[in-house]
């Protein structure tokens, strides 16, 4: 019971994570049916970005407030992070609209091999750990020796993603600009007709995206302590097999499937062996495209002649 | 035709100009100044501690604004005045080359080694056959595989290096344990491979574009996890060394009484082992370039070509295509497996570090880059890909201009993405987009780029 409990704590967690960078890949694949290779090497990125500004934060200018440190890394994670995702569509996938499409999917690869490989020389190749930034946790339960923990990383975590989700759906769902990335999901050029701006409703999206990778970033780089150039394909691929979970071009549906994604894993490395827990996501990849490409909320992709 | 923006970029005024580099200098700083004009490094005490690099930081927005100011008062005019000229129509020259280029090249690569021997000598030729010759040799040898099923049946296949494991594991667990010879144990991977194809095949069989590409890559990164996993079969990590090498027809390449070198009455020298397991791969490559031509005469490689252009169409003419989706995944598989098997024999060691997501990405960018479904495109591309990027290591020279401690190794992968990206915004349909025809009326005509319709698999 403590086990399933304390897993339970730390799926979500992981979850949240996820769901946050899934909603990047969902977006976009919505908006411009495109798999963006690159968006877990944006996530990795942004948790350098974190990382650096973090040290800057605590070491040059001496800020000791947890809360306020927070704040202005996640802003700033934010920031470039969107700024480098916005200059990467506008380089590499918008001169390919409407090409031929194999052609943005592998400048996508192309892009990520780019980002990590930037990373790699220009901050170097081994992980950069930091030491904690919030300590302390809340003892749940302590049944048999084994105490089921809250720790303060994972309601930081958790809080910041509800808050965060809450405004994105506001955005999508309330908003003039989230009006006009339906309607672009829906039919560009029809979109276009009626006087939507197609270009600059793509370029937000993918800003968006960046915006919400950069909370994932910060939240690793809080929860994990630890970073590397190569840590981006990983979870940009369990992010990716959350989206198809989930339903792609879903965006609830990109929040639930990070979640099953994320509890899947930690239960899978609780109960049965941690060596195989990314043969077991990539496996629920396989297994729901192939006998539910429409996923768990998305709707059926019924083609016409 | 008459581009507004063509004329408006021929009179570009210089403050436009500006104000675009200031923008592009802006925007690089945005860019750079997190992960560039910081760096994070570990001290002694193993805490990380931050150091800045202003200047470098400076050097690179000041040579992104030289380069936006040089793009818009130049290049975009001179772009410009070329689109407003009248099209030329393509030189018989370039047609001449075009039909030419293929017996030059063979002839080309037939006798590399011979010339790299004169020029280098024996002692330096060894790194020019085996890390130019044969490395690209074997890209090309996968992206010839790979090309049947992305190039000619379009099916958009991204862990296709999951066959070149298979094979490469194969024959040094075979090799190994029953001690056969590579040529038995060749066709034998091949198979094998061929196998695990069908059984790729089989579930993604209903599956299409781009989810097809994602399940396949699930697969190629089971294919490796399962590889550094299973420990007692594969050894995981550590991987599998003393693979043993290839003979000559069963006369070893050794310094023995028995060595290729004794029975043929010559100094011995590793370059003979070079120089045959470079014939050896062109020997693949050809095999697999011609069984691609013939295919394509066949029933089989125009069904392919028919799923490639349109899957419904092609289903409503009465193609079974199931079949023809698994027999160009086992087709693939089995080219990949031959590489494979060469690959493990040429190293002497496998580890899982080889087959990585990477290499699929680099095969499937080799077929993309070169034009899918053109064969000579595929070479040029992994020439220029593969080649291209070990040339890096030859750069010792540029050592002397940034310091000892400038590595351009480092910047490999770099470009080698980068590479990707502008290929791909610059020729979206690869290097050699043209089309011969399987089959045509009267005459051949090469069908032109715009023609050339993507596969949706």
């Amino acid at each position: 019971m403590e086990v399933f409990v304390q897993q339970l704590i730390n799926g979500i967690t992981l979850g949240s994570i996820y769901g946050l960078i899934a909603i990047g890949y969902t977006m976009v694949f919505g908006i411009i049916g495109m798999v963006n290779f690159a968006h877990g090497d944006v996530f990795m990125v942004s948790a350098f970005i974190a990382l650096i500004t973090f040290l800057i934060l605590s070491t040059w200018l001496g800020i000791t407030s947890v809360v306020l440190a927070l704040f202005i890394v996640l802003l700033v994670a934010m920031a470039f992070t969107s700024i480098i995702n916005w200059t990467i569509e506008r380089l590499a996938y918008r001169p390919l609209r409407g090409s031929f499409r194999l052609a943005p999917l592998i400048s996508a690869i192309g892009m990520s091999i780019v980002l990590s490989n930037f990373v790699q020389v220009a901050q170097g190749p081994r992980n950069k750990s930091l030491p904690p930034i919030v300590r302390g946790e809340i003892v749940l339960m302590d049944g048999g020796g084994y105490p089921v923990t809250l720790a303060y990383t994972q309601i930081i975590i958790w809080i910041v993603t509800a808050l965060l989700l809450v405004a994105f759906w506001y955005v999508v769902s309330r908003t003039a600009l989230g009006r006009a990335q339906r309607a672009c999901e829906q039919d560009q050029k029809m979109a276009a007709l009626l006087g939507i701006d197609v270009d600059r409703t793509i370029s937000i999206t993918f800003v968006i995206g960046a915006a919400l990778a950069a909370v994932a970033g910060t939240m690793y780089v809080i929860y994990y302590g630890v970073i590397s150039f190569a840590d981006g394909f990983t979870p940009g691929v369990k992010a990716f097999t959350a989206a198809v979970l989930g339903g792609i071009g879903s965006l609830p549906g990109a929040v639930v499937g990070g979640l099953l994604i994320g509890l899947i894993e930690t239960f899978w490395s609780a109960y049965f062996t941690t060596d195989y827990k990314d043969v077991a996501a990539f496996s629920i990849l396989a297994i729901t495209l192939i006998f539910m490409p429409q996923g768990l909320l998305g709707r059926p992709d019924v083609e016409k002649v | 035709m008459r581009d507004p923006q063509a004329t408006a970029a021929l009179s570009a005024p210089l403050p436009r100009a500006l104000k675009d580099a200031a923008f592009a200098a802006l925007l690089s700083l945005g860019l750079f100044l997190p992960l560039v004009g910081f760096d994070t490094v570990t001290n002694i005490r193993n805490e990380l501690i931050l150091q800045t690099r202003f200047g470098l930081l400076a050097v690179i927005i000041a040579l992104i604004a030289a380069a936006s100011l040089v793009n818009s008062l130049v290049v975009a005019p001179w772009r410009a005045r070329r689109a407003l000229a009248e099209p030329k129509p393509a030189g018989r020259f370039a047609g001449e080359l075009a039909k030419r280029f293929p017996p030059i090249a063979l002839a080309f690569v037939f006798v590399y080694p011979a010339l790299v021997l004169t020029l280098v000598g024996f002692q330096g030729s060894t790194k020019w056959i085996d890390n130019f010759g044969i490395q690209i040799l074997i890209y090309v040898m996968l992206g010839l595989g790979l090309n049947i099923v992305v190039g000619l049946a379009g099916l958009l296949d991204l862990g296709y290096v999951a066959f070149y494991a298979v094979g490469a594991y194969s024959y040094a667990l075979l090799a190994k344990t029953f001690g056969l010879s590579f040529y038995t144990l060749l066709p034998l991977a091949g198979m094998l491979a061929a196998f695990w194809g069908i059984l790729l095949g089989f579930p993604v069989l209903r599956l299409r574009g781009d989810y097809l590409a994602i399940v396949t890559l699930a697969f190629g990164e089971i294919v490796r996890l399962v590889l550094i996993n299973w420990v007692p079969l594969t050894n995981g990590y550590a991987g599998i060394s003393g693979v043993p090498r290839p003979t000559f027809f069963g006369i070893p390449f050794n310094a023995s009484d028995d060595g290729f070198a004794a029975v043929f009455g010559l100094t011995f020298s590793p370059i003979y082992r070079t120089l045959f397991l470079y014939y050896l791969i062109l020997a693949l490559v050809l095999l697999t370039a011609f069984v691609t031509l013939r295919l394509r005469r066949l029933p089989l490689g125009r069904a392919w070509e028919a799923l490639r252009e349109d899957e419904i169409a092609c289903r409503s003419l009465g193609i079974n295509t199931t079949t023809t989706k698994l027999t160009a995944f086992a087709t693939g598989a089995l080219f990949g497996g031959f590489a494979g098997s060469f690959f493990a024999a040429r190293q002497g060691f496998i580890s899982p570090e080889s087959f990585t997501f990477m290499e699929s990405a680099t095969v499937l960018a080799i077929v993309v880059l070169g034009g899918m479904g053109s064969q000579i495109g595929v070479a040029i591309a992994a020439v220029l890909m593969i080649g291209g990027t070990e040339l890096l290591r030859e750069l010792d020279f540029l050592k002397h201009v940034f310091g000892q401690g400038f590595d351009p190794t480092q910047y490999r992968m770099l470009l080698f993405g980068l590479a990707m990206v502008l290929i791909m915004v610059w020729k979206p349909r690869g290097l050699v987009a043209t089309r011969e025809p399987s089959a045509y009326l009267r005459e051949r005509k090469a069908i032109g780029r715009d023609l050339v319709k993507e596969g949706r698999g």
